[in-house]
């Protein structure tokens, strides 16, 4: 059965977080620090919502990071079922046995063709049994069917699965369990009451600035803050696809590779593709930011 | 607290935020772990586990500052007012005006704390209440931002007066956001929170009324997008087991193993999902010209994630729109469609039967049983000949034909409406006034 089952004693508070995070190369703020926090003491899985590239995976990571255990992961697509998320049962070797085990009665193999070598583990039924604690994270749930959600449930609520054939598989240690979802679809009552629910949005200018300023080191401070008050400005259009965290690190270090230290019209202009990837996006933030050439 | 908690979960379900028991106990839960000094974190804990999407959060903010911002009496109010300086509007316009230029954001909230203190008060002391509309008044901030704007130094390049525009405006936005919050605060204060609550909190996205003009276009253009794609995901995939095709040799060899490696029941691959095409007829005379709004838009979404739409607008004629929607911005593409779709040959009234007739006439050989049918309309067709057989031959001829009608279900047939009659000839007809009601067609009845 299980060995821990006790509230998780991982952080010793929400500032502790902060610092932990930090020192793994995440900057997190109030939010996110007591949500990990939460997480970690309440032993509930953590669903973090968000547009795409605020650092939700990358939340993960850090949180794997800093607590020092494995990263297991479940990159989730359309078509996924238990057998590529929770086990499936290896019917190669399966059949060898039947045919090694010719004449033996069928009770007998039957037993035998349904226990755990012949098991192939899928990243769930991994963390679950993993002897170490570890992090799982189950990455962009929103493209899994709708059906297929409900394989998730029995683990995240009660830490443990069911195999029909063997029986119930208790967690030996609790995993730490990140959920990411771009809202591409409304997730299901029943699996958001069992997560604790993070929303990522983009960050502050100070937060995003420090982020900048972190993640290419080579920058300086001034340059920094104008990508940032570009950035800002132009999240305000309507857009496609505005541009992310990530994006903005990019044409950070884009700049930087040309060797530009203060951005002016021309610069932006030339280096705007890294930024947004809509056509229509571009020309539209180059109208909002008056950096059309002149004609 | 226990009872305030509890006040507080029932002030969200009554807008709209359904939190369920055990979502209340695991807030309560939390307290255990969060220090009650430590009013953001307490904040984000309930976030984390009463609210669960993000545009829920801001009605969350609105109830949460009037439940636990709140508490005090009124008195205390009066005592921490009575040590500000009184200031003038204009005196605190010139704060304001360093505070915009500034990056302190408390310096900000403490002036939205003065102005609604000494501009926002209304009535008399036994009945006291505050305006945010009173303070806003007597404080001129979009006259402040323009001298703001006239006195930046001439050189200035055009990007950078750009930045600093966008950034006061944001603050600006951020500052009548604090007043607001404020009056709040201070009629909760006198009054109660639940008394607040109940006209303080914004419907969310999902219940916002289409027909109701206080809709936010924007926002509700970006809960569209998603309805869309599902939309079109819905329609065209229909995943069932394949009971003819080509054998899935892997999973009959797995399913075979219960018949002791005897593949008994051939499993088969699932067939290649059905590709339709989408016709969207898209009403958009007068009467249903904020339906009409929304219909656009849910085409224009749909045209965006569904390469096969081909869309149709109509007031007593019908014109393909669909050349308009290829383009990426939504206004620009509503502007030439009005320019240039002929939608209307006649008086301006919606006249069904013509159009469903033209449409046969037209484009009635590019429909087929690939097709699926969407009509946005009302359905009523100003007492015009119906020609229901129009419509009933498109029907015959398409896979599904489906229909959202903005009016509620009580109002229709009544006067020119043909809603029943159309019904009979399509898959379905459903009321569809708002994103909730979008969601339950795609998810129930598609």
């Amino acid at each position: 059965m299980s060995a821990s089952r006790g509230p998780g004693r991982r952080f010793a508070g929400i500032d502790e977080v902060t610092q932990r995070l930090e020192s793994a190369g995440y900057l997190s703020d109030d939010a996110i620090a007591t949500v990990v926090h939460l997480a970690d003491r309440l032993n509930k899985p953590l669903l973090v919502e968000g547009p795409a590239g605020v650092g939700k995976t990358e939340l993960a990571k850090a949180v794997a990071a800093t607590l020092d255990f494995p990263l297991i992961r479940l990159q989730c697509y359309e078509g996924v079922d238990e057998t590529k998320a929770l086990y499936e049962w290896n019917y190669k070797k399966q059949l060898l046995r039947i045919q090694a085990g010719q004449g033996a009665g069928w009770e007998e193999l039957s037993e035998d063709i349904f226990s755990e070598p012949f098991l192939l583990e899928r990243p769930i039924l991994k963390a679950i049994r993993s002897a170490e604690p570890c992090v799982l994270l189950i990455d962009e749930i929103d493209k899994l069917d709708f059906e297929a959600e409900a394989l998730l449930l029995e683990v995240l609520s009660d830490w443990q699965i069911t195999i029909p054939e063997m029986g119930t598989l208790h967690a030996k240690e609790l995993p730490f369990v990140v959920l990411t979802s771009n809202n591409e679809r409304e997730l299901s009552e029943a699996l958001k009451r069992r997560c604790l629910y993070l929303y990522l949005d983009y960050p502050s200018a100070e937060r995003e600035k420090q982020i900048v300023l972190q993640r290419v080191p080579a920058i300086n401070e001034t340059l920094a803050e104008q990508v940032v008050r570009v950035v800002k400005s132009i999240r305000e259009l309507e857009l496609k696809k505005a541009p992310s965290i990530a994006e903005t690190l990019d044409w950070a270090s884009t700049l930087l590779h040309l060797s530009i230290t203060t951005l002016d019209a021309e610069a932006i202009r030339r280096t705007m593709p890294v930024l947004l990837k809509f056509q229509s996006d571009i020309a539209k933030a180059k109208e909002h930011l008056k950096i059309t050439p002149e004609k | 607290m226990l009872q305030r908690v509890l006040e507080f979960t029932d002030a969200l379900r009554d807008a709209g935020i359904p939190v369920a028991v055990s979502e209340s106990i695991d807030a309560l839960r939390t307290l255990d772990h969060v220090s009650l000094e430590r009013q953001t974190a307490v904040r984000e804990a309930f976030a984390a586990t009463l609210v669960k999407s993000g545009p829920q959060r801001a009605a969350f903010d609105t109830l949460f500052d009037l439940y636990f911002g709140t508490g005090r009496r009124p008195d205390f109010l009066d005592q921490r007012d009575a040590g500000d300086k009184p200031a003038t509007a204009e005196q605190l316009l010139d704060e304001l005006r360093d505070a915009l230029a500034g990056t302190d954001p408390s310096a900000m909230s403490d002036i939205a704390r003065r102005a609604v203190a000494q501009l926002g008060r209304l009535g008399s002391s036994s009945r006291e209440w505050y305006s945010n509309y009173e303070v806003l008044r007597a404080l001129d901030l979009t006259g402040l931002l323009a001298r703001m704007d006239a006195e930046l130094p001439d050189d200035l390049s055009d990007l950078e007066r750009r930045l600093i525009r966008d950034e006061l405006e944001r603050r600006a936005r951020a500052f009548r956001d604090a007043v607001l919050r404020e009056t709040r605060r201070r009629v909760a204060e006198h009054r109660g929170a639940q008394a607040v609550a109940s006209y303080a909190v914004k419907p969310l996205p999902e219940n916002l009324n289409f027909l109701s003009a206080t809709a936010d276009m924007a926002e509700l253009r970006r809960a569209v997008r998603p309805l869309a794609r599902k939309l079109a995901t819905r329609v065209a995939m229909k995943r069932r087991r394949a009971t003819r095709g080509h054998v899935d040799l892997r999973r009959t060899v797995r399913h075979s193993l219960s018949t002791g490696g005897v593949p008994m029941d051939p499993v088969l691959r699932h067939r290649a999902p059905h590709r339709p095409e989408l016709f969207v007829l898209c009403d958009v005379s007068g009467s249903v010209s904020r339906f009409a709004r929304f219909a656009l838009m849910l085409t224009h979404a749909l045209a965006a994630q569904f390469s096969r739409v081909r869309s149709f607008a109509f007031v007593d004629t019908i014109d393909e729109v669909t050349r308009f929607f290829e383009h990426e911005d939504f206004v620009a593409a509503i502007d030439r469609m009005n320019d240039e779709a002929l939608v209307v040959s006649d008086d301006g009234h919606s006249d069904y039967g013509t159009v469903f007739e033209r449409f046969l006439e037209n484009y009635g050989s590019d429909v087929g049983p690939k097709t699926t049918l969407l009509v946005l309309g009302d359905a009523r067709t100003n007492y015009r000949s119906r020609k229901a057989w129009a419509l009933k031959e498109l029907a015959d001829k398409v896979r599904h034909a489906y229909w959202l009608n903005p009016e509620p279900t009580y109002d229709w047939d009544t006067g020119d409406s043909a809603a029943s009659e159309y019904a009979a000839l399509v898959d379905d007809m459903v009321e569809v006034r708002n994103l909730r009601q979008l969601e339950d067609f795609i998810a129930t009845r598609l």
